[in-house]
């Protein structure tokens, strides 16, 4: 901190001059994090409901599009994904005890799962669009229920399409602060931009918890009945 | 209050409890349960999704009670959300 400082006190350089210290700080920009998290979870709340409705409403036709989903990148993907929380999770543990080398590596294999998620999806994606699984005019399903089938990839797309943009998001911040750890910004005492790219990154997680199961599993093996 | 850190084995426990999990409702997907195996899939994600807030984001660590009711608030809203628009949907077709 420099001389001209026009603070009476001496005080960690990450604290703005607006809160009374450090904690106080951290606090509100926490729970700011969480405020917009909890949009989210509403964002993707309503699109989970919408779900729920139409697999209820049609039943049938949403198991025989469920068929058509790969168990096994779908599975391995979910994998992947936790995989990333855990160097997330370290990355964040790194950053409170101010080990800066640490940070940055644990940020950067955060982002290569990352980067092998997108990577899976894309294939994912390439697939259902070669067969014609893309909602739309070129929409093809050889069945007796095709256009309940195409509200099921319409949802399908949707759903993982924006959490698919959640990661891609989640890969740009968790850059920028391992860039910003690299060049020294953070250390013992400020570090909270990690631990709130942190709670965004484990969030897209959980959204991904939940759309596993649903698209993935819950009616892979079952015939409609 | 003083920041928790928690420790390397904890997060490893965690990222292990997390990776059984996936294997167990990947393998009770292939089970013939009917109704039960969206119950069982949903209870499972349910535990996943419990263990990365509660300890990887740190709820359980928060000491601000006013993030913990933005948290619990943001979960009510999607109950009320999911419940409200559920019971309309399935009341409907009640003859």
């Amino acid at each position: 901190m420099s001389d001209s400082s026009p603070n009476f006190t001496a005080h960690s350089p990450g604290l703005q001059h607006h809160f009374a210290t450090m904690e106080q700080q951290t606090d509100a920009s926490v729970m700011g994090m969480w405020v917009f998290l909890v949009t989210e979870i509403m964002f993707f709340g309503g699109m989970f409901t919408g779900y729920m409705i139409y697999r209820y409403t049609y039943y049938g036709p949403w198991l025989e599009g469920s068929q058509h989903m790969d168990f096994w990148w779908g599975t391995i993907n979910t994998a992947v994904l936790l995989c990333s929380s855990l160097t997330m999770a370290l990355g964040v543990r790194a950053s409170q005890l101010g080990q800066r080398r640490l940070v940055v590596a644990f940020l950067l294999i955060t982002i290569l799962f990352g980067v092998g998620f997108l990577g899976i999806k894309g294939i994912e994606y390439h697939g259902h669009w070669v067969d014609g699984q893309f909602p739309g005019a070129h929409f093809r399903f050889a069945g007796p229920n095709p256009r309940q089938v195409e509200l099921f990839f319409s949802f399908y797309w949707a759903m993982t399409g924006f959490h698919a943009l959640h990661v891609l998001i989640g890969i740009g911040l968790v850059a920028y602060i391992a860039y910003r750890s690299w060049k020294g910004a953070y250390g013992r005492e400020y570090h909270n931009p990690v631990e709130n790219v942190g709670l965004y990154w484990h969030f897209v997680d959980i959204v991904w918890i939940y759309l596993y199961p649903l698209l993935y599993l819950i009616s892979h093996k079952h015939v409609s009945g | 209050m003083s920041e928790h850190i928690a420790t390397k084995k904890t997060y490893i426990l965690v990222w292990m409890s997390l990776m059984c999990l996936t294997a167990a409702t990947a393998g009770a997907s292939y089970l013939e349960l009917g109704r039960f195996n969206i119950v069982l899939a949903m209870v499972i994600a349910t535990c996943k999704a419990l263990l990365v807030a509660l300890i990887f984001m740190g709820v359980k660590y928060i000491s601000q009670k006013i993030t913990l009711v933005v948290i619990v608030a943001g979960l009510f809203w999607l109950f009320i959300l999911v419940s409200l628009s559920m019971t309309d949907t399935i009341s409907r077709s009640w003859r």
